[in-house]
């Protein structure tokens, strides 16, 4: 079971390595996407190995699935507002709140 | 009696709109004001003291005193409070009537004499707080309440003295006096402190002390003490160096504040004390006595070369002040035919002098508005052009040389007559001052109104002054013919019971023939309007003339001690200290707060990678810590 | 274990998800970030195939990499298009971010490792059907996730509209 488990942690910091690393906000959430998938692979394996007889992991994964869609979502959407209004999607641009 | 609160509140209240809407007022309509709350005040004291001394007296033979008003305000024991009252017994009563007559004719004199002043409101308002500090001093039933009015009345003394603000020499002439006051202030508060604890009362009389072991003992520094702080607002020998300075006052506020009242106050403040000093020191008392007398000479002395014809005056009453005060020095008992003589010629002198010496000083200002100028030497022979300020300034003059029937005869002479009780040297040495006094009061006079004319602005002749200045000298020159005639004895004495004064030919004669040889010297050397002897005398004692007109050099001493020794050796390096120490440190804490906030500034980038960094690093370390600790 | 057609498949698959999720953080290029990433998201399911969860990926397929990778290639396309070779990654940046990525890993690693997990079982893997999926997820009672299910459709239903909202022409 821990052959999973490191596969996942080595997706997961790899995620983290991309959202520190990047400078394309985009870029950013693909790196966001790379954490979560990490995060249900464990669900997964966790279910799978430990409490064979259950199916808590499996749906706490597919829910996580539906809500990082929909987060996607928003994210995105967000996204293409701030290029109308700067033009730009480096996100050292974004560093200023409103005032 | 109850009407005695309206003495103080009317004052204040004047002052108040005055103070708060003078701008607004006209300058008649604010004088007019300030006049009117002042003659009301002056009606309520004469007939306070009409009903005081007509009441009957006490068993004992004296006038009970009276608290019409006196309420706790602050209480540490039993005995020892701070209160806010009103006492009335002899010497406050007459006070009163002395402080509110003398005031009205400033007062009134002022209406003419400040006429076209700028800032005219503004002064009728100071002289109303003035009068207001100055009734509530010597109304004041304990100490701690004569210490508050005594400060209301130096602020008061050093907003009219610097009354003409824009000049420096008045603004530097407040300053010293309210600093050198204020500096023997520092004196008086801790007498007071000291009186306090180890008398256990702030009250005045000995029979309600609650004397804390060994208190006796130091109740004679307790009591020097506080007599420092008066000999700084009476300008004793060396605190008298504010008062010639404060002639840059207007006249009216000299007649009142430096020659009438406030300077008093310090012989006040030992006649009221006098039953503590008689029953616990009296060694203290001899020394104020001695202090008094080398005061009444250094002065007279300087007043004999002085030209500016208020710094004369200013001089004259430093002396007639040391006289008040030997008087009072020379007691050595509390009954008037043993020893406590000098309380009553005191008191007496004091009364006098407030007429004729404000009267000297209202005619000096009727002098100065004719000729506009302060020097005797832009004035002579103006007795033909002023006739009313002439006769009353001679009757002033006769008065303060003591030539009878004028009051100053009265008075001096009783204090010549305790001043021999006491010992044949302090008598002599009194009498020679009081020759002094008419010398140089003689050579004032002849130097103004007669000898040669002095051709000023021209073809524009000295004028007499106008009614609101004439009236004032006429009724204080009424006042000193008629006042020496006043049985002072029977209201005021030193054991409170009627004293009838006899007069002692040898003390009266010696000093009147005394006095009479003086002034026909200063005839025979200032009436000309040549004066050889004058300048022969000059040239020849040209070193004390010289240092008698620099006033014997105590204000270079003093400016010496200041500014080469103490600002040099002890307030430099404490002004270092306090520069580059205690501020240094707080420089310093703000400095680092600075730098500390300048490095952690950069936390707040605003940008998310390096939240998200500082974040995980944050969830590590704390992983790391749980995991090294289970 | 021995060698059997699972451990083969599995490592297959690890060294693909491992590749290409560094692949997807290293490249410059984001459209290329966005078809790796798709890699990395169709060796997941396969990953889930393996354990059994047969629905769970489909779903994975067919949400993740049917739909969220096209959506990000349409925003790629729309927003910046590939002019995006922005200049060289600054040094220390890269650095720390490295720094705290691997000394992440480690620690979790080394704790992951070290945990004494219990008894794990490896059965064949059973396939959980669609009929006791479907109970469950509509059941409501103690292993029911009918709130779950409502709540995450209200939060589409939001998203939906919020994303519209956000999104739309003025």
């Amino acid at each position: 079971m821990e052959y999973y488990l490191i596969v996942s942690a080595i997706m997961f910091f790899a995620g983290i390595y991309g959202f520190f690393v990047r400078r394309n906000t985009l870029a950013i959430l693909i790196s966001i996407e790379l954490i979560l998938n990490a995060t249900d692979i464990n669900f997964a394996v966790f279910n799978r190995f430990l409490f064979p007889n259950g199916l808590e992991g499996h749906f706490f994964a597919l829910f996580s699935i539906a809500i990082s869609a929909a987060e996607t979502a928003v994210a995105i959407a967000i996204m293409i507002n701030i290029y109308r209004n700067i033009r730009s999607i480096q996100v050292r641009n974004l560093n200023e709140m409103k005032w | 009696m109850n009407l005695t609160i309206l003495i103080l509140i009317l004052p204040l209240i004047s002052f108040l709109i005055l103070g708060v809407w003078g701008k607004w007022l006209k300058p008649a309509q604010a004088g007019l004001l300030g006049t009117i709350s002042l003659a009301l005040v002056t009606l309520l004291s004469y007939y306070t003291a009409w009903q005081y001394f007509t009441m009957p007296r006490t068993p004992e033979g004296t006038f009970e005193t009276l608290m019409p008003y006196n309420f706790t305000w602050l209480a540490f024991t039993e005995t020892l409070h701070f209160d806010m009252g009103i006492l009335l017994d002899p010497i406050s009563v007459m006070m009163l009537v002395v402080i509110s007559t003398v005031s009205l004719m400033v007062h009134i004199y002022s209406l003419g004499y400040m006429h076209g002043e700028k800032g005219f409101q503004r002064y009728y308002a100071f002289l109303s707080l003035f009068t207001m500090s100055m009734l509530g001093l010597v109304v004041a039933t304990n100490i701690f309440q004569m210490y508050l009015f005594w400060e209301l009345v130096g602020v008061s003394s050093y907003l009219l003295i610097g009354f003409y603000y824009t000049k420096p020499a008045a603004v530097a002439a407040s300053k010293k006096a309210f600093i050198v006051t204020r500096f023997a202030d520092l004196g008086f508060l801790v007498g007071i402190l000291f009186y306090g604890f180890y008398a256990g009362t702030f009250t005045f009389s000995p029979t309600q002390t609650a004397l804390v072991a060994g208190g006796a003992a130091m109740l004679p520094l307790a009591l020097g003490l506080m007599f420092i702080g008066g000999a700084g607002k009476s300008a004793m020998f060396p605190l008298h160096i504010w008062l010639p300075d404060a002639m840059e006052g207007p006249t009216p506020v000299s007649a009142l504040i430096h020659a009438a009242t406030m300077v008093v106050a310090g012989v006040y403040l030992v006649a009221r004390m006098f039953p503590l000093f008689i029953a616990y020191a009296p060694e203290t008392l001899e020394i104020i006595g001695w202090v008094g007398a080398f005061t009444a000479f250094f002065a007279a002395a300087i007043a004999c070369v002085q030209t500016d014809i208020k710094r004369v005056l200013a001089f004259s009453t430093i002396s007639q002040i040391g006289f008040m005060i030997v008087a009072l020095g020379v007691c050595t008992g509390s009954d008037p035919h043993e020893g406590g003589l000098g309380y009553m010629a005191s008191m007496f002198h004091l009364f006098t002098h407030a007429m004729f010496k404000a009267l000297l000083f209202l005619g000096a200002g009727s002098i100065i508005h004719a000729v506009h100028s302060n020097e005797m030497k832009d004035m002579g022979g103006l007795r033909k052009y002023m006739p009313v300020t002439h006769i009353t300034f001679l009757i002033a003059c006769l008065a303060i040389a003591g030539i009878p029937p004028f009051s100053g005869f009265f008075s001096k002479d009783e204090i010549l007559a305790a001043s021999f009780a006491y010992s044949p040297v302090m008598g002599w040495v009194m009498t020679g001052i009081a020759a002094l006094t008419a010398f140089y009061m003689f050579r004032l006079y002849f130097g103004i109104f007669w000898g040669k004319e002095v051709e000023v602005h021209g073809s524009h002749k000295p004028h007499e002054s106008k009614l609101p200045m004439t009236f004032p000298l006429m009724f204080l020159a009424a006042v000193t013919c008629v006042a020496g005639f006043i049985p002072f004895g029977e209201f005021i004495s030193s054991n409170g019971q009627a004293y009838h004064i006899h007069l002692d030919l040898t003390v009266a004669v010696t000093s009147v023939v005394i006095a009479v040889i003086a002034i026909v010297l200063a005839t025979l050397i200032y009436m000309r309007p040549a004066q050889p002897v004058a300048d022969k005398l000059a040239k020849n004692l040209a070193g004390l003339h010289s240092a008698a007109s620099n006033r014997f050099y105590v204000d270079e001493i003093y400016q010496f001690v200041t500014h080469k020794i103490i600002f040099r050796y002890i307030s430099t390096p404490i002004a270092w200290f306090d520069r580059h120490v205690i501020d240094g440190f707080f420089n310093f804490l703000a400095w680092g707060t600075n730098a500390t906030s300048n490095s952690i500034r950069n936390l707040q980038s605003g940008q998310i990678q390096q939240y998200a960094l500082v974040f995980l690093l944050g969830a590590l370390a704390l992983i790391l810590i749980l995991l090294l600790t289970f | 274990m021995g060698l059997t057609l699972e451990t083969i498949l599995f490592f297959v698959l690890a060294a693909f998800i491992t590749v290409f999720s560094i692949l997807t953080v290293v490249t410059t290029r984001i459209v290329r970030s966005a078809t790796y990433l798709l890699f990395v998201l169709l060796a997941t399911a396969g990953i889930y195939f393996m354990l059994g969860y047969t629905f769970l990926g489909s779903v994975q397929i067919m949400v993740y990499a049917g739909g969220i990778v096209v959506l990000y290639v349409f925003s790629i396309l729309l927003t910046s298009g590939e002019g995006d070779k922005a200049e060289k990654l600054k040094r220390s940046k890269f650095l720390a971010g490295l720094g705290a990525s691997v000394a992440g890993g480690m620690i979790i690693l080394f704790i992951t490792l070290t945990h004494q997990f219990g008894p794990t079982s490896t059965p064949a893997p059973v396939e959980v059907s669609i009929k006791s999926i479907g109970y469950a997820l509509m059941s409501g009672d103690k292993y029911g996730y009918i709130l779950p299910f409502e709540a995450v459709s209200i939060l589409l239903l939001a998203c939906i509209i919020g994303g519209l909202l956000i999104a739309r022409k003025r």
